[in-house]
């Protein structure tokens, strides 16, 4: 047997510890670590599990609430009370740095690892989403990257058997080398059989079930915590390879043998593998474990006990038995027809101890490497950006207004950011498990709760450029907008899941964006009463030339308590009047508009009051659970001109428009502004006095701009008429038609 | 609806099938009938009137749709119920699996847009006196969701010839007017073809997935149309 190599401050420097780090390391276990504690320490200590960096800012935000039965942190997801003994757990997760490399399969793994999250608490996937981040599509490495990463999410998922229901795609020359690849998912478990990622009870089996360990993806976590740069395509190997099937035996196994009561605790290996799972688990119960590693079942002989512990091959798990039930469990592994061995015991003196071929390879204490334990927690310095003093200076009140309306609706239509993302969600089964609710558009994606009247509504949002205008407002604009998507739907929102997507926190500028941002989630979600259930960081989201936009991504999930509050964003009827719930002020900062078309990326975010947009959701649910209105779309990116057409072009049949906008302003302004906190609804006119009672009693300003018609044209009086059904065909084939360009340059 | 005219439908449950309980809620749930599953190592399939190969990847798809699991123990049984005249209907990975188990004639190549996809589609019904399609109008129109990689469906010349003269053609891929274009042909399937039944006329695969329309509120309740004619015409096992 090769013996391993020796450990010095050179190597640890190597593995990526810090000098600091290596030495508190020494002082822990007392001596020089060997080469695999080595390997243990590093990946737990890197950013990716321990979260050191971020974990002092995440602590700021509010993680309780009466609903919430599992907080942040606690568990592998949250897990939030939805009555009749339910509970919905949901997480979101990035994979940025795999998929910047090997876009299939890193986006392939991302999509298994937050289902794994899931199901590992014993509840049950019903749902996927994405936000996906991608540079220029005029670039050839971004229609790869984008084919690739849309179509590892949809393989993965659709093999799987989880509808992937709702996500968003952004396009930015900002994130050209890293994109970012977030992965959502939603599980309902009942209250009783919620499984928890504990190793507890001396003597109890500890056993990995699923698929065998290879030496894919050593290193994930570590890659995971560094800069994309050049040298990145040779971390390819640090890339794991994804196998749905296995992972879908896994899911009905594990579920079986959670839900008939034959575990202690269970833990999924996501990063860092068999380490994160035996250390976690164990410190999490106060105990430790003796694992054998020669009985873990591998892929290829010649494995070094560095490497088992380090793999992070996909589809496994790692539990605890209760006494005498490990026959029953292998049962139900062997009916499904996947591993299940016994690889060690539960001890009650909290140091976790590895054997290889009889030699012990590695004893540490548990509770050293986690985080809310040893595991080291930083809080770096922070200084405010420079490049904010240049785009505050940027007046964007000095370009000019359109000479011709029609052509830059088109133009802004185009702009995939805009666009129908049809391109991308037919290719992902939506509709697997017969609960996704729709097919004629809604603010959020609904999925029906079998056996109960109720239904989720979930969404993703966050626009990076808002945040990168201004962190603290834009990342308060991604939970507002979330929140107000489920309320467009007509769900009350309940709780958030938050993927944060930031650069490198060493550097002053970054950490200030990354503290400000949080800051401004945790002050959203406090203003909503939606507290943060859990979620993930990436850092080091940079490229040699430069970092991302900020880019917390909130994934926000609502309860709609009835099926008659269900409201699409489509027009209903010709005749209803259109209403607008909020102000129209004009602001063009940080617009779609002024980035498409005029490729400036400036002042400030716009406009945003928490307060304002709590009374709009208030007196929006309050419309919607007394029927007094038909639709309801908020506003968002391309301004007051795209919710209009979205809202007459994504039903069933194409209606039409006719409102009167400007107000005293300049037309460019009111159409495009990107102004948060309002929403456009569409009402009979008989329910008009009452909706506007309702509305003051919010204090909520709404207007009468207008009514739907069925002569498939949006008319702004004064101003254009836009032939809807050409406007919808822009929006349907401007993706595919860019990707299509792909093809005929590669053949 | 009295028990006697209730029907039992089994299941396959092969690793990998996705579609199985959207099946099974399909039938037990929405059309009120008897379902069970019939697990893919079984070398029984118990007194059912029909079954259903539902949906999904079974076993991974790997080498090639259904190639894998027309080799489980099941679909022994499932090709002599099929034999003796048993109803079955293979959706979407079942009718793959029927193709490579020999039970319907000619295979599957992949979407020739080279990726997956889900959408809802229009039928258009071209042989309403099979029994899998009796309460459907004759040339009349279903809308029902299609969601694969793999169902651009080809045979041979002399192969399509013969299921076009025996009128084993049942659903058409068409526009909302009727038109089976190929416009409205979402994956290079020969002849617009979502659906074929065997010469005897006791076996029906098809793409789209009726199970996931028999709900209004998911968008349709075409597929009901389908699983209403099997009701109708299955002769239920006396027990």
């Amino acid at each position: 047997m090769n013996q391993e190599p020796e450990v010095t401050l050179a190597s640890a420097l190597h593995h990526g510890l810090t000098e600091a780090e290596y030495n508190r390391v020494l002082d822990i276990l007392g001596r020089t670590p060997s080469f695999t504690e080595l390997g243990i320490y590093s990946v737990m200590w890197s950013e990716h599990c321990s979260y050191k960096n971020s974990i002092a800012q995440l602590k700021t935000l509010p993680r309780t609430g009466k609903k919430l039965l599992v907080g942040a942190g606690e568990e592998n997801a949250g897990l939030v009370d939805i009555g009749d003994g339910l509970a919905v757990a949901f997480k979101i997760e990035s994979h940025n740095h795999p998929s910047a490399v090997e876009p299939y399969q890193g986006a392939a793994t991302g999509i298994g690892g937050i289902m794994r999250d899931i199901f590992t608490m014993g509840a049950r996937p019903i749902a996927g989403l994405n936000s996906l981040r991608f540079g220029s599509l005029d670039a050839m490495r971004t229609r790869w990257l984008f084919k690739g990463i849309v179509k590892g999410i949809g393989d993965y998922g659709n093999s799987f058997g989880v509808p992937t229901v709702a996500g968003e795609v952004y396009f930015d020359p900002c994130y050209q080398t890293n994109p970012l690849v977030n992965a959502m998912s939603v599980g309902i478990v009942q209250h009783s059989k919620v499984a928890s990622a504990i190793a507890k009870g001396e003597g109890n089996t500890v056993m990995i079930v699923g698929a065998s360990t290879g030496r894919d993806g050593i290193h994930g976590a570590t890659f995971a915590s560094e800069e994309i740069s050049e040298k990145s395509e040779a971390k390819r190997p640090s890339v794991q390879v994804g196998d749905p099937f296995t992972e879908k035996l896994l899911l009905e196994a594990t579920l079986e043998v959670i839900h008939g009561d034959l575990l202690v605790g269970i833990q999924d290996m996501g990063a860092a593998g068999i380490t994160c799972s035996t250390m976690e688990m164990s410190a999490k119960g106060n105990s430790g474990m003796v694992i054998d590693l020669d009985k873990v079942p591998v892929r290829e002989s010649g494995m070094s006990a560095y490497e088992i512990m380090l793999s992070e091959s996909q589809e496994r798990m790692l539990l605890v038995s209760k006494p005498g039930m490990e026959e029953k469990i292998r049962e139900v592994f062997a009916k499904w027809d996947l591993h299940c061995v016994a690889i060690g015991t539960v001890t009650n003196d909290g140091i976790v101890r590895i054997y290889h071929h009889g030699v012990l390879k590695a004893e540490v204490p548990a509770e050293t490497l986690v985080l809310g334990g040893g595991a080291p927690i930083y809080i770096r310095e922070t200084l405010e950006p420079v490049y904010l003093q240049a785009v505050r200076s940027i007046d964007v009140k000095l370009i000019p207004e359109p000479t011709e309306y029609g052509a830059a609706i088109d133009a802004l239509l185009r702009s995939p950011n805009i666009a129908s993302k049809r391109w991308v969600y037919e290719q992902y089964d939506s509709m697997v498990r017969t609960n996704t609710i729709a097919y004629q558009g809604c603010d959020a994606a609904i999925v029906k709760i079998k056996d109960t009247e109720k239904y989720l509504s979930m969404k993703t949002d966050c626009n990076g450029r808002y945040v990168y205008l201004n962190p603290r407002k834009g990342a308060m604009i991604a939970v507002a907008e979330s929140a107000r998507n489920v309320v467009c739907s007509g769900g009350t929102p309940l709780a958030i899941t938050n993927c944060l997507n930031f650069g490198n926190p060493y550097k002053p500028e970054m950490y200030w964006q990354f503290s400000e941002a949080v800051a401004g989630v945790g002050e959203a979600c406090r203003v909503l009463d939606t507290p943060v259930t859990g979620g993930n960081v990436s850092f080091y989201n940079e490229s040699p030339t430069a970092a991302v936009y900020p880019t917390p991504v909130i994934g926000m999930v609502g309860l709609i308590e009835n099926r008659k509050f269900i409201t699409p964003s489509a027009f209903q009827s010709a005749g209803d009047d259109i209403v607008l719930l909020g102000t129209n002020r004009g602001d063009i900062n940080g617009s779609e508009y002024v980035s498409a078309l005029h490729g400036i990326c400036g002042a400030d975010a716009p406009y945003f009051d928490i307060q304002e947009e709590k009374r709009l959701h208030e007196c929006t649910l309050e419309l919607i659970h007394a029927g007094l209105i038909r639709s309801a779309h908020d506003v968002s990116d391309g301004g007051i001109i795209v919710t209009l057409i979205e809202s007459a072009t994504c039903g069933v049949e194409c209606t039409g428009f006719s409102v009167e906008v400007r107000n005293g302003m300049r037309m460019d302004h009111v159409l495009f502004g990107e102004e948060q906190s309002r929403i456009v609804v569409s009402a009979q006119r008989s329910k008009r006095e009452t909706i506007m009672d309702v509305c003051t009693r919010h204090g909520v300003p709404a207007a009468v701009i207008g009514s739907v018609t069925n002569d498939a044209t949006g008319h702004i009086q004064e101003c254009v008429t836009i032939d809807l059904h050409a406007a919808k065909n822009i929006m349907s084939v401007a993706i595919g038609e860019r990707m299509e360009e792909v093809v005929s340059a590669i053949l | 609806m009295g028990r006697e005219s209730v029907k039992k439908f089994g299941v396959v449950v092969f690793p990998g099938s996705n579609c199985d309980h959207d099946a099974y809620h399909a039938l037990k749930h929405v059309m009120q009938q008897d379902a069970e599953f019939i697990w893919h190592k079984n070398t029984t399939l118990g007194d059912v009137d029909a079954v259903i190969l539902p949906g999904g990847f079974s076993y991974g798809d790997y080498l090639r749709t259904g190639a894998i699991a027309r080799f489980s123990p099941v679909m022994r049984e499932v090709v002599k119920f099929a034999e003796a005249g048993g109803t079955v209907i293979g959706i979407c990975n079942g009718f793959q699996i029927l193709l490579e188990a020999g039970l319907l004639p000619g295979a599957m190549l992949r979407n020739r847009s080279l990726k997956f996809i889900c959408k809802y589609v229009t039928l258009k019904v071209e042989n309403a006196h099979t029994r899998f399609t009796s309460a459907c109008t004759p040339g009349g129109l279903l809308k029902i969701p299609i969601a694969h990689g793999e169902g651009n469906y080809f045979a041979d010349d002399d192969t399509l010839a013969e299921l076009c003269d025996n009128g084993q053609i049942v659903f058409r891929y068409s526009d909302e007017h009727g038109n089976t274009t190929d416009e409205t042909n979402p994956n290079g399937s020969l002849l617009n073809i979502a659906g074929i039944v065997n010469k005897q006329g006791n076996v029906l695969g098809m793409m789209p997935h009726p199970e996931r329309a028999v709900e209004s509120e998911l968008g349709s309740t075409d597929g009901r149309t389908i699983f209403t004619s099997i009701i109708n015409n299955v002769l239920h096992h006396s027990s």
